[in-house]
């Protein structure tokens, strides 16, 4: 082989690189899915719990328009059957009360920052 | 039609992912036994083929001259394109890995009317390669979320930077607009040019189609058929810890998205996408343009060339050369 050295070093950082995942969680605890804290409440979401997994936060972005632009409050739940105001603080946080043991947990996890809590104050969070 | 053939190729290959993942319920084998192959393919296959690249002697002193060469010291040498030091090889290897420096000489030749024929710069192909190729740097590296925990600060700041925006939640990524205009140029180049499109093969449209099909997948799970993202994360994690685990209820679309980066893994090394690790090696590239101060040894070791002599030659044609009257050594 030519140019030995300079090839193999080249390889090196490529098969470092490329490995990433494999060595970098060597040694470090297995990977177990945030456990969410249930609300004591109450027993069910405004929607199931399979919609409010995949689209909470969509539902979240389509609040926030209605009530700001549009001016409507009122959010009425084909599941429950319910009405419920629109409102982050209100609703959500009303049974989810800790937003380091529910919101957080998977949004760490996954490396995803909604930006919600650039206005929203989490009211727990505050007091601590 | 290459095109239509290679676009049906990888809907058969996002069928099968389907069928066998959806349908068949073969979960560990399209979510970790086929994805590992994959990877360890795409890491083994990739080395081997610069290894025999690295055994492949290069005979002649052969780099591109874009410029003026080392002269005399009143002739102003262009040390970077045609560079005669190390220093100056390694610039320019930079520019054209960094910055892809020889699309950006790409002319358009423009016949008019009375005859004449112009070479217009042509920047386009720079420009989408450019888009396509640092898109899906930050795509991939962005990916790496789902194989770290916790997350490293450079992920979850590269992904903070890509939704800049805030358009929508999830919330869109600038990278994925950019990548999917930037593949669809691509391939639009191919077909609309009609001298690109007659030099088009098989092996140019499938990995822009692949890799279509796989930038759509990711955005179609991402913003509209929502898979669950912490069920992937566990499938992934799991993947790179080797605590293999499949958890149930992912949704089919992720499969698809898998099986496609599983195929794009193991073409790799088997196609033209090595010259991710060929333009490092590539002699009109990375030699160092001072073929008239340092004399290129040929590596090749003569000994064992077989020469075909005037002889052998003679042996072989002399019937036909004394049929034509050309004079031989040998009389029949």
């Amino acid at each position: 082989m030519y140019d030995k050295g300079k090839i193999l070093t080249g390889l090196a950082v490529f098969v470092v690189f490329m490995t990433y995942p494999f060595w970098n969680n060597i040694g470090r605890a297995a990977y177990v899915k945030p456990e969410l804290e249930k609300p004591r409440m109450a027993k069910e979401c405004v929607e199931n719990v399979e919609y409010m997994r995949a689209e909470h936060m969509a539902m979240l972005n389509e609040w926030r328009d209605e009530v700001v632009r549009n001016g409507m409050h009122e959010y009425h739940s084909s599941f429950t059957h319910q009405t419920y105001a629109k409102s982050l603080t209100k609703t959500c946080l009303k049974c989810h009360e800790n937003k380091d043991k529910f919101c957080d947990k998977c949004h760490t996890s996954v490396a995803v920052s909604p930006y919600c809590w650039d206005c929203h104050v989490d009211p727990k969070g505050v007091k601590q | 039609m290459k095109a239509l053939y290679s676009l049906f190729l990888v809907f058969a290959l996002a069928a099968i992912a389907l069928v066998g993942a959806g349908a068949l319920g073969m979960e560990r084998t399209f979510g970790l036994y086929i994805p590992f192959l994959a990877a360890a393919v795409f890491v083994v296959g990739f080395c081997w083929r610069v290894v025999q690249w690295g055994k492949s002697a290069v005979p002649f002193c052969i780099p591109t001259t874009c410029g003026q060469q080392e002269s005399l010291p009143w002739i102003k040498q262009s040390t970077i394109e045609n560079p005669s030091t190390t220093t100056g090889v390694v610039l320019r290897m930079l520019l054209e890995v960094l910055l892809f420096r020889s699309l950006f000489r790409n002319n358009q030749p423009q016949l008019y009317s009375d005859g004449r024929v112009r070479y217009a710069s042509s920047k386009w192909l720079w420009l989408g390669a450019l888009a396509f190729h640092y898109s899906f740097l930050i795509i991939f590296l962005r990916h790496m979320r789902f194989f770290t925990e916790p997350v490293p600060a450079l992920i979850r700041g590269i992904e903070s930077v890509d939704s800049m925006l805030q358009i929508a939640a999830p919330t869109l990524y600038l990278t994925d607009l950019v990548f999917i205009a930037a593949v669809t140029y691509l391939f639009l180049r191919r077909v609309v040019v009609p001298n690109i499109r007659y030099i088009s093969q098989v092996q140019d449209y499938f990995p822009l189609f692949l890799i279509l099909g796989i930038g759509l997948s990711g955005i179609f799970m991402r913003y509209f058929a929502k898979v669950d993202i912490m069920a992937v994360k566990e499938l992934t994690m799991g993947l790179v810890t080797f605590s293999w685990k499949a958890p149930q209820g992912i949704g089919a679309i992720f499969y698809v998205h898998l099986f496609l980066v599983s195929v794009l893994l193991i073409y790799f090394p088997l196609s033209k996408l090595m010259h991710m690790g060929g333009v490092f090696l590539s002699p009109t590239r990375n030699m160092n343009c001072a073929s008239r101060k340092f004399r290129h040894i040929n590596p090749w070791k003569f000994e064992n060339v077989h020469y075909h002599t005037y002889e052998e030659y003679e042996d072989e044609f002399r019937e036909k050369m004394v049929e034509k009257g050309i004079p031989v050594e040998k009389p029949l």
